[in-house]
């Protein structure tokens, strides 16, 4: 028995719909690949060309690139939600992936693609606390440690470029206006977010910091490193000079371990969680 | 790091050492097989790697079973893990190889020959991976990181040197240098809207870190600065470090997982076009010509292959040489170029294999 000619005709549209954000963002991928491909160049299954990053590009020591490009690994890193309609994805090219989340139903589309890193992005963050019309409300970071900072209305524009110093950003946090950042070299840089002005550096690590995380409510950040340490800070906004402090609240070690991912547990900041390589447990603190 | 262990045997003499040696190094050197591991590929398989090192410990005249083999894998295993564990900054993996290469350089610098081929693996290293990101080397080392997750076997001169706990988990210093571009933690700078520095705090990190002095050499020849890749037999011990002392914390150690790699198939196709012809020597006669025992008698060999747990096995892959011949010429010939040309002496008797031996140097 035939199906009704309205059945059919929905059945025919919805599977497309649903596999074409992914599809699109591969061949967007794919596209850049082949712009940049040499004749002859096998490509691997899962490993393919892109564009090498812009020479004298801030952050790359030597300066000088090969003359023969390694093939690079193709994968997503940094995922934040914005504007509470939008999901951001990084992927290794550089390029953000921004798609567009309806209230209702299954229909995802990717809505554009912000094509300002040149480095494998990094982190992406969100702002999770005030955000008064016109302020930036997501930050993007890469390999190279150039930040990004954008507004959303109804698409994205780019309010300003923070420059690399010659470390990788590994994670980034927004919070009223302050941008966190943790880099590969133990230091966590303050920043201005709609000017990218440098408001404070803190050399809070011995090692390659992997994780922020910021509480909304009291401005508690912490940050955990590969030194096996989890630092507790407070961040402040003076009501005087409206400048930005910082201030040092509590170390912890986590013996023997290199700390991949931290995170408080509550909006305040009382309690953290932490976990690192090689552990199979997450070990949880709270105040007392 | 096998090299290193064989250098300890005590009952060859060093004509052998050095026989095995060269023959060993040469195969690892060679052109073509450099020029493979060089292609930007995935990481290797637990079983693929293991194969690899097999083929390479056979390469020469010497002989080892499958406990001694076992033993001597774990502890290079482990000993590599430590080492990309510990590296201060993600580019010091470059550094823990260019001290490998220098302690290889090392054994063979009466070789011209084969010290050119290292040369030229070095210049092609250098080349390749000098001006890599540090973001690009931290993915380096996170994958090679992933690759010896969860394995946790004990090794004696790691648990003597308290650089490793009872629990088989490596110990992390909280102290001494930290790693060249990264400032000793303790200090807070503020500036306000005009980049002018309007504050400075200090406070305790918890750890008791001091500047680093200079930064290790990435050229050629230089300081590397860095011991991590050194040789970490090279220092003397008061207590005996003959390794059977790690025999029994192996039998009662569980806990390694080695996990069913999805990706075997396509994997091993590699490893077969990459060795398919690769012959084992067959020493002739019953007796092997140089057979290394790392316990110190046989029958602690035997009992430590019997007793070894189900867990720590590693399953090593059968390349039918014959069947990926036929399927690839190309690479069959590239096979061919990894025998090593001299052929073990047939002779019976001890003395005359040393004098012939000593007659081809």
């Amino acid at each position: 028995a035939e199906r009704p000619a309205e059945e059919q005709q929905l059945g025919a549209v919805q599977q497309p719909e649903r596999a074409a954000p992914a599809r699109q963002a591969a061949h967007l991928l794919r596209r850049r690949a082949r712009q940049h491909r040499q004749p002859g160049q096998r490509l691997g299954r899962r490993a393919q060309r892109l564009p090498p990053p812009a020479a004298g590009q801030g952050g790359r020591p030597g300066g000088q690139r090969l003359h023969r490009h390694p093939a690079q690994a193709v994968f997503a890193r940094g995922i934040a939600a914005a504007s509470g309609r939008f999901i951001c994805v990084g992927t290794s090219s550089g390029l953000v992936l921004v798609f567009d989340i309806p209230s209702k139903g299954t229909n995802i589309t990717l809505s554009e693609v912000l094509q300002e890193h040149h480095d494998s992005i990094t982190d992406i963050a969100s702002e999770v606390g005030e955000n008064p019309d016109g302020a930036a409300d997501l930050v993007t970071a890469d390999d190279s440690g150039a930040l990004c900072v954008w507004r959303s209305k109804e698409e994205f524009s780019l309010l300003t470029k923070i420059s690399a110093f010659g470390w990788t950003c590994s994670s980034v946090k927004l919070w009223n206006g302050v941008i966190a950042a943790g880099y590969g070299n133990g230091q966590i840089r303050l920043y201005e977010a709609t000017s990218g002005a440098l408001r404070a550096t803190v050399s809070a690590h011995a090692r390659w910091i992997y994780a922020l995380d910021l509480a909304p409510l009291t401005g508690k950040l912490l940050s955990g490193a590969e030194d096996s340490y989890v630092q507790i800070w407070k961040l402040s906004r003076s009501p005087d000079t409206g400048d930005i402090e910082i201030e040092h609240c509590h170390s912890e070690c986590v013996t023997d371990t290199q700390l991949c991912g931290a995170r408080f547990c509550d909006p305040e900041g009382n309690s953290f969680a932490a976990t690192g390589y090689d552990l199979s447990e997450i070990v949880r603190y709270g105040q007392v | 790091m096998f090299l290193f262990c064989m250098l300890r045997v005590d009952e060859w003499t060093d004509v052998d050492r050095k026989r095995v040696m060269n023959d060993i190094i040469t195969t690892m050197f060679n052109k073509k097989f450099m020029e493979e591991l060089f292609k930007p590929q995935e990481l290797y398989s637990k079983k693929a790697l293991r194969t690899v090192y097999d083929r390479l410990a056979h390469a020469s005249i010497m002989r080892l079973n499958q406990a001694s083999m076992d033993k001597l894998y774990d502890l290079m295993t482990m000993a590599f893990k430590y080492q990309v564990l510990l590296c201060p900054r993600p580019k010091d993996i470059l550094l823990v190889t260019f001290n490998h290469l220098d302690a290889i350089k090392d054994f063979i610098r009466d070789s011209p020959n084969i010290l050119n081929q290292v040369d030229e693996t070095f210049r092609q290293l250098i080349d390749m991976y000098s001006c890599l990101s540090a973001g690009e080397f931290q993915l380096i080392r996170q994958t090679l990181l992933i690759f010896f997750q969860d394995m946790h076997i004990r090794v004696s001169i790691f648990l003597k040197d308290k650089v490793q706990n009872s629990n088989g988990r490596f110990v992390l210093p909280i102290s001494g240098p930290v790693p060249w571009g990264t400032e000793v933690p303790g200090l807070i700078r503020m500036f306000n809207c005009n980049g002018d520095e309007v504050k400075r705090v200090e406070f305790t990190n918890g750890g008791n870190y001091i500047s680093p002095q200079r930064e290790g050499s990435f050229d050629l020849y230089g300081d590397r600065v860095l011991k991590l890749g050194t040789n970490m037999y090279s220092v003397s011990r008061p207590v005996e470090t003959h390794m059977s002392g790690a025999s029994k914390t192996l039998a009662s150690h569980t806990k390694e997982n080695a996990a069913p790699n999805p990706l075997a198939k396509e994997e091993l196709n590699f490893l077969a076009r990459l060795m398919g012809g690769l012959e084992i020597k067959k020493p002739n006669g019953s007796e092997p010509g140089f057979r290394l025992n790392l316990f110190t008698t046989d029958e602690e060999e035997e009992h430590a292959a019997l007793t070894r747990p189900e867990e720590l096995s590693y399953k090593v892959i059968n390349i039918q040489a014959t069947q990926d011949q036929q399927q690839n010429e190309e690479l069959a010939r590239i096979m061919g170029e990894f025998e090593v040309t001299d052929q073990p002496r047939q002779s019976t008797s001890k003395g005359d294999d040393l004098l012939a031996m000593m007659d081809e140097l």
